[in-house]
């Protein structure tokens, strides 16, 4: 019988591609496009109410770039967590893996679409502080700076794609959409609200709790060195541990 | 080009799949038969790399599937139809298909055409489409990277009559352009019209295997019924003839019939002779495979089996 040639056989698709697809994947279903117009619509909103309620001089555009953010922080994840267990929940696994056998390659794929989405996201914000900061002076609302220091670009830049990746972990890590979601929402506030009332604890959730290690990053002041080594710290927790290990299960599991 | 080769699934010390061996080969359909849970699609699963084997190997086009570098683009797979994104338009399910085979997504319109989804309903989201537009758009899925080898699992589940047919030709036309076809089903008539090499499962395991002709050749045998039925007996045995099984009664009202081992004419002369008043005279019905086939699927019914000779089930077995 003819063997395939594999030398002459079409190549596989390239990495760049499959994160292509997956980002389509991301906002090509309907559930997919309400989130991120929500997400969007959240951003737009925390700058317009912060433009009519706070007072002139408050109103740079660095503050309301962070503002912008903090919508995108809560609800990015979830659509990192949907664009894994969506493969579950619908069972589209059936085709995704049957088109790409390489498990992990589509995971990568996955993440970059989630660093992609972040980083749009990001730069919305930077649109909506300067739009914001811009309509804010016409009406006479907004009479702060105009300049968005670069380091709370980057910072805030690495918060929402680590934020995003947390998803994207949990999901692969649960691969079922209600448990994922659940566990990412109560599994920090759990450890914050525990970190604060437990004293041997109340050091280490300064490290290990991502919502107060990645609260100095927020700021317009440039984050300390201990302040980065606590963030990497609750990063190596939440995203890097969760994603070795959906990895090792996405690998060896039966896809049905 | 699929080979099968002793694989084997156990989930702990349950054998869902053992031993299963087969061979599909180019130009023609295999029908891969069984009752449900009988192993059918755990064996496709593992031919396609979903499901890790215990043990044994299954290679298509000479090679482990998941070494295919882009497998999309040489097998087709429809392993569940259901399996789709609610949330996404028919049209973009395949136009996402295309861009990740590296495909033009002009593919895309083509295949809506060829499955008949164009129009209206590629727009519509697929968790709108019943299940036999769900089967419709599966096959075109698997058929967006141009496939030779095509791997179904009971695609005319949800079909009505004339898109059974639909498929029927398409996977005819399909393997005569030299295609591999591997498709699964539960019920004997939907895959005899089509197949050319029946797999029987039962089990887990490979209960008969062979080219249709082989597993439903006419075995030389007569069914007869006649308005006397005790007459027509008296009459076929004092002929010589071996009345090998009783038929029941048909539910118009004719009597009880007989499947004579001699050819037609033979039983007609014998009746003649004795006058019997004939009803049905026509040869049985093809071989063991399809009594294997009921036993295994259950679905004799009950008291239906006067004197089935024991030998019947295992003449197919190999």
């Amino acid at each position: 019988m003819t063997v395939l040639d594999l030398t002459q056989a079409p190549a596989r698709p390239p990495l760049a591609r499959l994160a292509l697809v997956e980002l389509r994947k991301m906002t090509d279903t309907r559930a997919g496009r309400w989130l991120l117009a929500i997400i969007a619509l959240a951003a737009a909103a925390a700058v317009a109410v912060f433009i009519g309620v706070r007072p002139a001089d408050e109103q740079s555009a660095g503050q309301l770039f962070g503002l912008s953010q903090i919508g995108v922080g809560l609800l990015l994840p979830v659509v990192g967590i949907l664009a894994v267990t969506g493969e579950w929940s619908q069972r589209t696994a059936l085709t995704t893996f049957a088109l790409v056998p390489q498990r992990l390659r589509v995971l990568a794929a996955k993440v970059l679409a989630a660093v992609v989405l972040a980083s749009g996201f990001v730069l919305l914000g930077l649109a909506l502080a300067w739009l914001g900061r811009l309509v804010g002076g016409v009406l006479g609302l907004s009479s702060g700076a105009w300049g968005i220091p670069l380091h709370a670009i980057g910072s805030l830049l690495l918060v929402e794609i680590a934020t995003a990746l947390i998803g994207v972990a949990f999901g692969t890590l649960l691969m079922n959409t209600p448990v994922a979601i659940v566990l990412y929402f109560v599994l920090p506030t759990a450890w914050t609200t525990v970190g604060s009332m437990v004293k041997p604890l109340r050091n280490a959730s300064a490290w290990l709790d991502t919502n107060r290690a990645f609260e100095p990053l927020n700021g317009e002041t440039p984050a300390t060195g201990t302040e980065w080594a606590r963030a990497g710290t609750a990063v190596a927790l939440w995203l890097v541990v969760p994603m070795l290990v959906g990895a090792y299960r996405l690998l060896h599991r039966e896809v049905k | 080009m699929i080979e099968v080769e002793r694989l084997t699934k156990r989930y702990g010390p349950a054998v869902a799949v053992g031993d299963v061996s087969f061979a599909c080969r180019p130009g023609t359909v295999t029908g891969f038969l069984g009752p449900n849970g009988a192993g059918k699609s755990t064996t496709m699963r593992m031919i396609c790399g979903l499901t890790p084997a215990s043990s044994g190997t299954a290679t298509v086009l000479g090679v482990p599937f998941r070494s295919l570098p882009n497998p999309g683009r040489h097998v087709g797979v429809l392993l569940d139809a259901s399996a789709q994104h609610a949330g996404r338009t028919g049209r973009e399910t395949l136009a996402l298909t295309a861009r990740l085979l590296g495909v033009p997504s002009s593919r895309a319109d083509e295949l809506l055409e060829t499955v008949g989804l164009a129009g209206k309903p590629a727009g519509r989201r697929v968790g709108d489409y019943s299940l036999g537009m769900r089967q419709r758009l599966g096959i075109a899925q698997a058929l967006v990277g141009d496939p030779s080898v095509l791997i179904l699992d009971e695609p005319a589940n949800g079909l009505d009559p004339e898109g059974i047919y639909w498929m029927r030709t398409l996977l005819r036309g399909f393997a005569d352009r030299g295609g591999t076809v591997l498709l699964s089903s539960h019920l004997l008539h939907e895959v005899e019209a089509v197949a050319d090499t029946l797999v029987v499962i039962a089990g887990g395991r490979v209960v008969a295997s062979g080219t249709k002709s082989e597993l439903l050749a006419p075995t030389g045998r007569t069914l007869v019924r006649a308005l006397d039925p005790a007459a027509l007996y008296t009459a076929l045995v004092s002929a010589g003839l071996t009345v090998i099984r009783r038929e029941p009664p048909t539910s118009d009202g004719t009597g009880e019939g007989f499947v004579v081992e001699a050819p037609a004419e033979a039983v007609g002369r014998a009746a003649a002779a004795s006058g019997a008043v004939l009803v049905e005279l026509r040869q049985a019905s093809g071989g063991g495979l399809e009594e294997l086939f009921l036993t295994l699927t259950g679905r004799q019914a009950a008291g239906a089996v006067p004197s089935v000779p024991s030998s019947a089930p295992q003449e197919v077995l190999r």
